[in-house]
């Protein structure tokens, strides 16, 4: 590559230093970026890394071990599960990257346009707003799948894995289930004013779904309108598939409808925050 | 008695900071948590949704896992997994009320907000600050522990009259963790100090005879978690719920009341040291 | 004397922010604090605010002790701290309304109190706007009108006007020109010296927890500044040794050679005359300026680290 000097740019162009350039495609933007968030990841991956291991970890213990202790039911009634302990596992496991992933998408992705205005920041530069994304989406997928592939390591001696290819794929299920979070909860925060309505995602969206798409209990066991309901959410197909794996109860019918619903889901969510996110900048 | 000593000292330097107040310290409560309530007249979504999570818990675990679980003996008599759950739910919420408010929103007043800055450049003083902020915390927590007695009641999960004690049980477990958790946040120094908070709350949450009775744990673990505050606010709930008031009950009321005060005493000195340098 | 300081000292750990100050400011005076970053006046403000216990000397504000009375004395001041403390949860007016609550005024009082107050600081119509979305400029004069709620017997305002545009600062000027002219006691910090030459009675210049000088504005530029001064540039990037060899050369010209980054300053009592002999011993400067000497001046002259007399 050559660079043409181009005089008055400031008294550091001298005319072997080469010229910036505008990135060749989205994703050498956001290459350009991983110093960025490495950094990040640098400084704060000590803050909130202990409760992300830990805080599924005393679930599964309290809930599978303890609770699961007082609980003997035939293995019909928990969706092919042989002890509630290997029924809630896998449950688990989606269901706390789900709040991981919402908790990264929420207020730090406010703070790139609200407080820190990190993002203008970025945007100041060459880089265009799908690299900024992409940039961000990427680090959280990387960073959660790290937590779950511990989180996998901690689960495989209780064993609530049947095959080790199993929990395998459990894992790799689970970056279905960060993008089909990370990019609908990026764009919503995105183009938020208030962030007082996140306390709504959390209480009205991700509680609920915590709750009640099938971690815990069988859908089944939910009346029949809220099954239905149970049964739209993401997080349902997400664990549905996770304990397909776990377990050994797959079915490639249902599973293909959970992969096909969740990359939906993700592209859908990126359209959107790429949108909602020159919205918000590009004014 | 040290303790006590130090309260008295407290006491003749708060009367000496007050001499000459126009502000009463019952209009100085009453203010503050007048102001909260403005600053969440725009916000009322949040307060309403706001006792919706131990709702959602009682559903979850106590009726959907509830219908795996056969039931637990309280009081010599086996109740079903919901009545069970219910009181514990009751109890993890007032604390997890009371954590919010002492913990998060109380070290962004502090650190960022400069609110309590701008409180003390008037009349107010450090302990109006401290017992003013206790005040809303408790006084939301009170509305909230209502509202959940009232679903409790409706789905037949109350066999006793001393219920409605529940909920002056469910303020003093907010003034315990209120107390407690302002002191700690006062020695707080970044968001990433919370993690403790996390650590320390998340098992007391599932582990305080919340979902199961302590009869699962190992002699020497029980009795740790005996000592823990939930614990003790969990089972005064469920004595109260279920009509099994003993002496214990009072022991966990003494308890949970001593936690609260220590915890404040110890925030107006922090206070003084933090806000009045 | 409403308030009277002897020997006041602040430290924070070791750190001895003011050193034992003097200070007196009788009723209705307009009393300033002039200094350098970290010269200790915010410190200062902030035990006369009676938010912050002195390390050491004596201190009455209004007659009282802010140890014993700090409520009291509280009741009757009025502070705008240097960075702002409004309510970011709370609408304009509400912040002024519940803030006078805090005093215990009367709900009626405080809501008239609330109208005169916007008016005053010309943010009547943002009246309902919350904080956060307010300019920097408006916040600082919603903290300025938030300071006077309780008609307060002194007011003390940390560096009022940092921030505010040109017009801005004279509404602010105005507006304590007349609370002046109505008795009210003034104090105040700032970083603009034409600010403390047209609002301040009296000042004194703090450098390094020391008061080192102190008098009316014209006195201290009689005695520690000269007549007029001539500024003198010589081109962009001239280097401080550059500026060094001139200094030399015009030393023997006026009365004192300041030299600065970018400039030349030459104190006399003739600043045109000087720019002749300047300009006789064949310097040529790229551009000229000669004016009267102002608190600018002293301020250098106090706390300027590089003096060639
Ligand atoms: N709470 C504190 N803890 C430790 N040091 C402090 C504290 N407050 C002030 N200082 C120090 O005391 C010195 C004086 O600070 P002060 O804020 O009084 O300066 P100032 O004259 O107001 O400066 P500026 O013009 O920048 O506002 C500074 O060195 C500062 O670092
Ligand atoms: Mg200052």
């Amino acid at each position: 590559m050559t660079t043409t000097p181009r005089p008055g740019t400031g008294p550091s162009t001298s005319p072997t230093s080469p010229a910036s350039t505008a990135p060749g495609s989205v994703v050498d933007g956001a290459l350009r970026l991983a110093p960025y968030w490495a950094t990040v990841l640098r400084r704060t991956w000590k803050g909130g890394v202990i409760s992300a291991l830990v805080t599924p970890l005393l679930y599964v213990v309290a809930m599978g071990v303890l609770l699961g202790g007082f609980i003997e039911v035939a293995p019909g009634e928990l969706e092919g599960a042989t002890s509630y302990l290997a029924f809630v596992a896998p449950g688990l496991l989606a269901a706390h990257v789900m709040t991981l992933v919402i908790g990264e998408t929420t207020y730090p992705v406010m703070s790139g346009v609200k407080w820190h205005k990190t993002f203008f920041a970025m945007h100041a530069t060459p880089l265009g707003i799908g690299s900024i994304v992409l940039a961000n989406v990427g680090f959280i997928l990387l960073r959660t799948l790290v937590v779950s592939a511990f989180f996998v390591a901690v689960l495989a001696p209780f064993g609530v894995f049947t095959t080790w290819w199993g929990a395998v794929l459990a894992w790799a299920t689970q970056a279905l289930v960060i993008g089909a979070f990370t990019t609908p909860v990026f764009a919503f925060a995105a183009g938020l004013q208030d962030e007082t309505a996140f306390a709504l995602v959390f209480r009205l969206g991700m509680i609920p779904m915590f709750l009640f798409s099938g971690a815990f209990f069988p859908v089944g066991n939910l009346d029949a309108p809220l099954e239905v309901v149970a049964r739209l959410t993401p997080l349902w197909h997400g664990v549905d598939l996770t304990r397909m794996f776990a377990l050994g109860t797959f079915e490639l019918g249902p599973a293909l409808v959970h992969v096909a619903y969740l990359v939906a889901l993700t592209a859908l969510g990126w359209w959107w925050a790429v949108r909602r996110l020159r919205a918000r900048m590009v004014v | 008695m040290a303790l006590f000593t130090a309260a008295v000292a407290g006491e003749t330097a708060r009367r000496a900071a007050r001499q000459g107040s126009p502000v009463s310290a019952v209009e100085a409560t009453r203010l503050l948590v007048w102001r909260n309530m403005l600053a969440y007249r725009r916000h009322w979504p949040i307060f309403v949704t706001g006792f919706l999570e131990p709702v959602f818990y009682l559903f979850s675990i106590g009726v959907g896992v509830g219908a795996l679980v056969t039931g637990f003996e309280v009081g010599g008599r086996t109740v079903p997994y919901a009545e069970f759950v219910a009181p514990g739910m009751l109890a993890a919420s007032a604390m997890n009320g009371a954590l919010y408010d002492s913990t998060f929103n109380f070290f962004h007043k502090l650190r960022f907000g400069k609110l309590f800055d701008q409180m003390l450049a008037t009349p107010l003083t450090t302990m109006d600050v401290a017992r003013g902020e206790l005040s809303w915390s408790l006084i939301r927590g009170g509305i909230y522990a209502a509202a959940f007695l009232l679903v409790m009641v409706a789905m037949d999960l109350v066999s006793s009259w001393w219920a409605v004690l529940a909920v002056p049980a469910a303020l003093l477990i907010g003034l315990a963790f209120g107390g407690i958790c302002m002191a700690l946040t006062t020695f707080m120094r970044s968001w990433q100090d919370f993690e403790y908070v996390t650590l320390a709350t998340v098992p007391m949450f599932l582990f305080s005879a919340t979902f199961f009775p302590v009869s699962a744990f190992p002699e020497w673990l029980r009795w740790v978690v005996e000592c823990t505050p939930l614990y003790r606010g969990v089972v005064l709930i469920r004595e109260l719920c279920t009509g099994t008031v003993g002496w214990g009950s009072a022991a966990s009321v003494v308890y949970l009341v001593v936690l609260g005060l220590v915890g404040l005493v110890v925030v107006r000195r922090r206070l003084d040291r933090l806000l009045l340098a | 004397m409403l308030i009277h300081a002897r020997g006041l000292r602040k430290t924070f750990g070791d750190f001895e922010a003011v050193r034992g100050i003097d200070v007196d400011v009788p009723r209705g005076q307009a009393f300033g604090f002039l200094g350098p970053n970290g010269a200790g006046k915010s410190s200062t403000m902030r035990m006369v605010a009676a938010v912050s216990p002195p390390t050491g000397g004596t201190l009455r504000i209004l007659g009282m002790d802010p140890a014993e009375q700090s409520s009291a004395i509280k009741a009757r001041i009025g502070v705008c701290p240097q960075e702002d403390t409004l309510d970011l949860e709370l609408s304009v007016r509400d912040n002024l309304y519940v803030y006078g609550r805090y005093f215990g005024l009367p709900r009626k009082e405080v809501r008239a109190r609330v109208d005169e107050l916007l008016a005053f600081v010309q943010l009547g119509e943002k009246a309902d706007a919350m904080v956060d979305d307010l300019s920097g400029g408006m916040k600082r004069r919603l903290t300025i009108a938030r300071s006077l709620i309780n008609r307060p017997e002194i007011l003390l305002l940390d560096e009022p006007t940092t921030g505010l545009d040109p017009q801005a600062r004279h509404v602010v000027w105005d507006r304590l020109f007349r609370l002046k002219a109505q008795g009210v006691t003034l104090v105040l910090t700032t970083h603009y010296m034409d600010e403390a030459e047209q609002l301040c009675d009296r000042l004194v210049v703090m450098d390094k927890g020391h008061i080192v000088a102190e008098g009316s504005p014209l006195e201290l530029i009689r005695a520690h500044a000269t007549r007029e001064v001539a500024e003198l540039r010589f081109g962009a990037g001239g280097a401080q040794a550059e500026h060094e060899a001139v200094a030399e050369q015009v030393a023997g010209l006026a009365d004192r050679v300041e030299v600065l980054p970018d400039r030349l300053l030459l104190y006399s009592d003739d600043g045109e005359r000087t720019l002749a002999q300047v300009h006789a011993a064949g310097l040529r400067p790229t551009t000229t300026l000669v004016r009267r000497a102002t608190l600018e001046d002293v301020f250098l002259r106090l706390t300027g680290r590089t003096l060639v007399d």
